[in-house]
């Protein structure tokens, strides 16, 4: 128990004291998530809501292969990645292992999966209700799902959540290709990872509180956006 | 379209900002003064790159940018060309990395030394012991727990060393009582800590260790526990991306009188963690 | 709308020759004949699983034919935007505002931007519902959401008009509110061809029946000579059945 209080007490001190080290540790964890759910979501929401709209070959092998996909493994996409952006890999000529963005590019090929399925499964559910009125007035299929996107935007707020909360809760993929370097990429949970091993767990602990703590306010900030919007819109 | 095209627009316009924002930080990266030295979690874990590094930055104003993994993960991250200088502490493998063409010009900078840490209780009783073999040998006829890192690191490879020293072969002999975490040295401390087990440790790390629980040093000053560090250059004919002219400049600092100072200066629970002992080229 | 649709052919008549539908082994339509022309209301009645529904969607395009052929006399789109729509027995709604709801019809109708506001005013000027312009569309109550689905049909200045039971789950004040409403759109020159259940609707609404039973069109004659000699003893018994007090 003494553990815990400990750990509460350090969070305390930390967040009120402005620790800056702490403060650049936290805004490089919120930049790196919230971009790759940003570059996942643009590439995934249009292609969930096309597949729930669209019919063509090998469309349920996809599904099935996204819905799977949910379930990757953080370390190992951070493996890969890092094989592919290595000096001595196919993407090598970037440079750009051990910076920000190799961990943003992994964190939104772990997240890009949940966005597809997720909201492929939204998408289709209402496509079952609005089939009718939007074939009835001849939109494409690609107008349809831009339609159904706006429609369900109450459930995509939380497929995005599920995706940040993917992407900010994980540590093998950005350790991998982040490399942990202080002040460069080191975020929270790769500096949770690096004080519990050097036995600070109090001060583990606490950065793991803090991070908790910021992933409920993005989630409380979107719940309130989603209560808004049904406000407004119906 | 109404309340669609908008989002729709904002969305792409989100999507390019943040493109462009990538493709200027890439742009940048490539002409920002830095290196990236790969080296290893107990050097790191020990405090000695925050309180170096900053000496040397505001000298040069190259920012020095650590990778800390294991002993092996840096030599691959070498040999891949993904860093600039390789600074770890395994002499036998640093050599086979230049004697690869990956290195070149290897210098001693420093060395400390491993103890052996364990429970207070000594179920083997070997506190005190000079001879860390012997020492050794006693844990595994008392099958007494010890947690070995099991991960190729340094500090792995200077554990193996001493079985071989107390002519035990430890793949032979192990049982439940050795514990392969495959872990870094704090993670290796912690489930020592935890199962109250022997474990080699570097001093750094063990000096810097707040959760010992129960754990003491009971084995130290034997010479096999002596432990070299080494710092290479990554062979820029390899490896063009190398930012050799930098990278040299920190090499040559850590071995110069104002960089062997700094070393020699920091003091870990007051106590001297690193002890410098660059001499000239490598052996 | 456009000046040519002056120089276009009329969308109508629409000719359905031998259409079958078959679906889970079951012959849906079995062999439609029809020619739905221009001017008189068409109201199609027949009893439950006569295939009444899927004749509508036929027609519109929304269900495919096993066999034969459905044509129309002119082409169905004029730049891009369909010239037959069709209202639904449950109106979908979408998540925003009542004009909103028809300015986007307009748009994915492929309406240019400069005319949506306009002509979605002018829709629902015309069934009344200007006011609740700025409401969410599914606060609105069952009988107006029903009248915004006729709008926002109606928007598209469409040359026929299908209807699947409109009226099925509204309350008489609302049913006559649409009524009306149909009523208004039949004014401005558009083919209405709508399903119902209730025969004081068909009487009120319809110049013609088309009577579906088992998939066929067993009577295609005016209402008055429908609802008074009925030709088939399939007809006789669905309007004993109808009104039994007969």
């Amino acid at each position: 128990m003494s553990d815990f209080s400990a750990a509460f007490g350090a969070a305390i001190e930390m967040i009120t004291s402005g620790n800056p080290q702490l403060v650049g540790i936290v805004l490089l964890s919120l930049k790196v998530s919230l971009s790759a759910v940003l570059v996942a979501s643009l590439i995934g929401l249009p292609i969930g809501a096309l597949l729930a709209v669209a019919r063509f070959p090998g469309r349920r092998t996809l599904i099935v292969l996204t819905n799977a996909l949910m379930g990757l493994p953080p370390v190992v996409v951070g493996l890969v990645v890092y094989l592919l952006l290595s000096r001595a890999g196919p993407l090598g000529e970037l440079g750009l292992l051990f910076t920000p963005q190799a961990m943003v590019i992994a964190q939104a090929i772990l997240v890009l999966p949940i966005v597809i399925a997720l909201t492929r499964q939204a998408a289709e559910d209402a496509w079952s209700v609005y089939r009718d009125l939007l074939r009835s007035l001849g939109a494409s299929q690609w107008r349809s799902a831009v339609t159904l996107l706006w429609d369900i935007r109450a459930s995509l707020v939380t497929t995005v959540l599920a995706g940040f909360g993917r992407a900010a809760a994980e540590v093998g993929a950005v350790m991998i290709v982040g490399g942990n370097i202080d002040g460069v990429t080191r975020v929270m949970t790769t500096a949770i990872a690096l004080e519990t091993s050097k036995g600070d767990l109090p001060l583990a602990l606490g950065l793991g509180a803090v991070l908790i703590s910021i992933v409920v306010a993005v989630n409380a900030a979107a719940y309130l956006v989603n209560e808004w919007s049904a406000r407004r819109y119906g | 379209m109404g309340m669609t095209r908008r989002s729709f627009v904002r969305l792409v316009c989100d999507g390019c900002m943040a493109l462009a924002a990538t493709a200027s930080l890439v742009a940048n990266a490539a002409d920002e003064r830095y290196i990236t030295v790969a080296s290893t979690t107990s050097t790191e874990a020990s405090g000695l790159f925050d309180f170096l590094l900053p000496k040397f930055e505001q000298k040069t104003g190259i920012e020095v940018r650590v990778v800390a993994v294991g002993t092996g993960q840096a030599l691959d991250i070498g040999r891949r060309g993904d860093a600039d200088v390789v600074f770890v502490h395994d002499a036998a493998a640093e050599k086979q990395f230049v004697a690869e063409g990956h290195g070149i010009d290897r210098r001693e900078v420093m060395y400390n030394d491993f103890v052996l840490v364990g429970p207070t209780s000594d179920p083997a009783k070997v506190a005190g012991i000079s001879d860390v073999a012997a020492a050794f040998a006693k844990i595994a006829e008392a099958k007494a727990p010890f947690v070995s890192r099991a991960d190729r690191s340094g500090t792995h490879m200077a554990e193996l060393r001493i079985w071989d020293a107390a002519g035990i072969d430890i793949d032979e002999r192990k049982g439940r009582w050795y514990r392969e975490t495959g872990s870094g040295m704090g993670a290796a401390l912690n489930t020592a800590a935890a199962m109250d087990a022997y474990v080699l440790s570097d001093r750094g790390t063990w000096l810097s260790f707040e959760n010992r629980r129960n754990l003491a040093i009971l084995v130290q000053g034997d010479p096999r526990l002596f432990n070299q560090y080494g710092v290479i250059l990554v062979n820029p004919a390899k490896h063009p991306d190398v930012k050799q002219q930098q990278a040299q400049k920190f090499i040559d600092w850590l071995v110069s009188d104002e960089g062997q100072a700094a070393i020699a200066g920091f003091r870990l629970r007051g106590e001297q963690a690193f002890f410098p002992n660059a001499d000239g080229r490598g052996r | 709308m456009t000046q040519a649709g002056s120089l276009l052919a009329p969308l109508l008549p629409l000719y359905l020759r031998a259409v079958t539908v078959i679906a889970g082994g079951k012959r849906i339509l079995d062999g439609v004949n029809l020619t739905l022309t221009t001017g008189a209301r068409t109201i199609v009645l027949g009893p439950n699983g006569a295939g009444k529904s899927v004749l509508l969607r036929v027609c519109h395009g929304l269900v495919r034919p096993s066999s034969g052929e459905v044509r129309f006399n002119g082409p169905e789109r004029i730049d891009g935007r369909r010239r037959h729509a069709m209202v639904f027995q449950r109106p979908v709604m979408l998540r925003r505002s009542a004009l909103a709801n028809v300015t986007h019809a307009l748009a994915l109708a492929g309406v240019p931007r400069a005319r949506r506001q306009q002509t979605a005013e002018e829709a629902l000027e015309r069934v009344g519902l200007m006011r609740l312009a700025g409401q969410p569309a599914r606060v609105l109550s069952g009988g107006e959401q029903q009248r915004l689905a006729i709008a926002r049909a109606w928007a598209l200045r469409p040359e026929l008009l299908l209807l699947d039971e409109p009226t099925a789950n509204l309350d008489p004040t609302a049913t006559q509110a649409i009524e009306t409403a149909i009523n208004a759109v039949h004014a401005a020159g558009t083919k209405i061809v709508m399903v119902t259940h209730n025969l004081g609707q068909a009487h009120r609404l319809g110049d013609e029946v088309v009577f579906l039973d088992a998939g066929r069109v067993v009577e295609h004659v005016p209402m008055s000579q429908f609802l008074a000699s009925p030709g088939s003893a399939e007809a006789r018994s669905f309007l004993r059945g109808e009104l039994p007090w007969a």
